[in-house]
């Protein structure tokens, strides 16, 4: 545990809650293979928490068990104050927990707005038979209601202009945006973005670190992200944690893990740099 | 009015009507089609089990009577009652609904992420279990059904078309309730996949299984949904065509027909559907009337509607309505 019982103050002055998610020892084997050693950290409400690390270092495995995708072998999940149990996929998702994935998971042969209304789904309420009479039950009503808050998002992202377009024909860069949208409209407590940048221009990456900044101070989202790119990390996060190997070298404030000895090996003592 | 053209307006009405039944079984092929992009084997005979469950039930026959009677050495045959046809389909959306349940927990489920040919396999067993479970539950015979649709010669077209054109035009009544209740259904399903959280759940698990679980779509809730639903259509399908002509072995052999339907409208559409089995209703109709009797010796019924669906392929092959195939590289 970090000393920060009730919260910290960000260097650019925002106020970071309490923890809403805590990882205790957690280990996951894969058969003979162990991809994470015994890892624990926390991640607290507001902030913007990064997992860096060289190639199979263990990121992505670390946010499929945050996600629940992967149960750990060992140690626990902690999640506003309860232990988590081996759940369903799409139980996560009515958890509050969205996710983009490293490479894209869209509905291609949907419209971006279908797409995004489909990040609605835990929302919506009305059952089978209530939307069979659409106007009289009030089911019309609340499409709408979902309708406009995915208009929101649409603006937020400025992806207007692509609203109607099937998903399929879009460019990589935009594909990001419209995932990064579908994520935002489950209006989730905990966003996990695998590798937002992967892939992108400068342009682009520019873009997408807005976009996440934005998000972040907008609707106060808490966001967990993995990425490669070290500059856009420590220009992003307010801490981060980085894994080497399966296990935990490093934790804190950027800054705090810039000047860090183990870190600066992993990623600059070692030959394949 | 010369009589060809009577003749031939006659039957572009009754090719409609055809159309309207073929375009029944290809939907339910489209349902599934879209929704897991699996290509049905077993929808035909999804249709003849649906179709033999309701005069089951209809008639107070006890299911699996030859293999109690074999293993027992008794004579059941029925029950001392009969069911009214309304109850009887609702009991047998009943049955269609835990057959559904049942494909989802005891073959789908395994095939989570499976290449479409796999199960599209997966169907074709599914299709002679069921034929021979059908027979074994309910018996081969034949059976007729009668849920009291009107059948017969339309009285009021008729003499409607007699007055006008001093020749009345044969038209069944059967096809008439046919064509509203394919109507009334594609109306039902279109809006249903597009504008319910369902159907567009339905969509987004077609369009990708990771993707849907992370938005937090249950795929097996979706996939007893989608085959409940095209057990419903089945059923539809199996009452017109059981009531035209029998419940019996070859019913499930409609699906036969409703292939070129569907590459004629498009394996993904609905209304693809519905114009597909018009344009072949009418068409295998039109040409045997103008081309075929007169010129090719007949009978030109049984091909025509293959060899359209072939120039389709070669020119078309997403069908009229399908949806284009998009590939970025």
């Amino acid at each position: 545990m970090n000393d920060m019982s009730d919260g910290y103050v960000t260097a650019d002055g925002r106020q970071i809650g309490g923890v809403i998610m805590e990882m205790k020892n957690i280990t996951l084997r894969f058969g003979g293979v162990v991809a994470i050693k015994d890892i624990s950290f926390d991640i607290r409400e507001g902030e913007i928490r990064a997992i860096i690390g060289p190639n199979g270092a263990g990121k992505s495995s670390m946010l499929n068990v945050i996600s629940g995708f992967y149960i750990p072998t060992e140690g626990e999940v902690w999640f506003h104050g309860y232990k988590r149990g081996p759940m369903r996929p799409y139980q996560v998702a009515r958890l509050g927990i969205a996710r983009t994935f490293q490479n894209i998971a869209l509905f291609d042969g949907m419209s971006v707005l279908d797409n995004i209304m489909t990040g609605r789904l835990t929302h919506m309420k009305s059952g089978l038979l209530a939307q069979a009479g659409w106007w009289w039950t009030g089911a019309a009503k609340e499409e709408d209601e979902h309708r406009e808050k995915v208009e929101k998002i649409i603006d937020f992202l400025e992806i207007q202009n692509i609203r109607k377009t099937p998903v399929g024909r879009l460019p990589y860069g935009l594909k990001k945006r419209v995932e990064l949208a579908r994520a935002l409209a489950a209006e989730p407590k905990l966003l996990l973005l695998d590798e937002p940048m992967a892939g992108m221009n400068v342009e682009e990456k520019e873009d997408m670190s807005r976009f996440i900044l934005d998000v972040n101070d907008e609707f106060g989202t808490t966001i967990v992200l993995i990425e490669h790119d070290m500059g856009v990390v420590m220009d992003l996060s307010d801490r981060v944690v980085v894994m080497d190997y399966g296990k935990k070298i490093g934790d804190g404030t950027p800054d705090e893990v810039r000047n860090n000895q183990d870190v600066i090996d992993a990623y600059l003592g070692v030959a394949h740099d | 009015m010369p009589d060809i053209v009577l003749y031939a307006a006659e039957v572009t009405l009754n090719g409609l009507m055809a159309g309207v039944l073929y375009a029944l079984v290809a939907l339910g092929f489209v349902l599934i089609f879209k929704a897991s992009g699996i290509f049905n084997y077993a929808q035909g005979v999804l249709a003849l089990f649906a179709a033999l469950t309701l005069v089951g039930i209809q008639k107070g026959q006890v299911p699996f009577a030859h293999l109690i009677n074999a293993m027992t050495g008794k004579h059941y045959t029925n029950f001392p009652w009969e069911v009214p046809a309304l109850v009887a389909i609702l009991l047998t959306v009943g049955v269609m609904v835990v057959l559904a349940i049942i494909i989802e927990k005891v073959v789908l489920k395994h095939l989570v992420n499976q290449a479409p040919i796999i199960l599209f396999m997966a169907t074709i067993g599914m299709a002679y279990f069921l034929e021979g479970f059908g027979d074994v539950m309910w018996g081969s015979d034949i059976k007729t059904l009668d849920v009291g649709l009107p059948q017969g010669i339309n009285e009021t077209i008729d003499s409607v078309t007699y007055n006008m054109f001093g020749y009345g035009f044969f038209i069944d009544n059967l096809d008439i309730v046919a064509a509203i209740v394919a109507v009334l259904l594609v109306a039902a399903l279109t809006v249903f996949s597009q504008y319910s959280k369902q159907g567009r759940a339905l969509r987004a698990v077609a369009d990708d299984h990771q993707a849907a679980l992370s938005v937090g779509i249950s795929l097996r809730f979706i996939w007893i949904l989608v085959w409940s639903i095209a057990g419903f259509v089945a059923l539809v399908a199996g009452i017109m065509w059981g009531s035209k002509s029998g419940v019996q072995f070859s019913l499930s052999l409609i699906a036969l027909k409703a292939l070129p339907v569907l590459m004629l409208g498009g394996f993904t559409s609905i209304p693809g559907a519905i114009v597909g089995g018009l344009i072949i209703g009418v068409g295998e109709k039109l040409f045997e009337l103008l081309i075929g009797a007169p010129f090719l010796g007949g009978a030109t019924e049984n091909w025509f509607a293959y060899v359209l669906a072939l120039v389709f392929l070669v020119f078309r092959p997403q069908g009229l309505f399908g949806e284009k195939i998009i590939e970025r590289v």
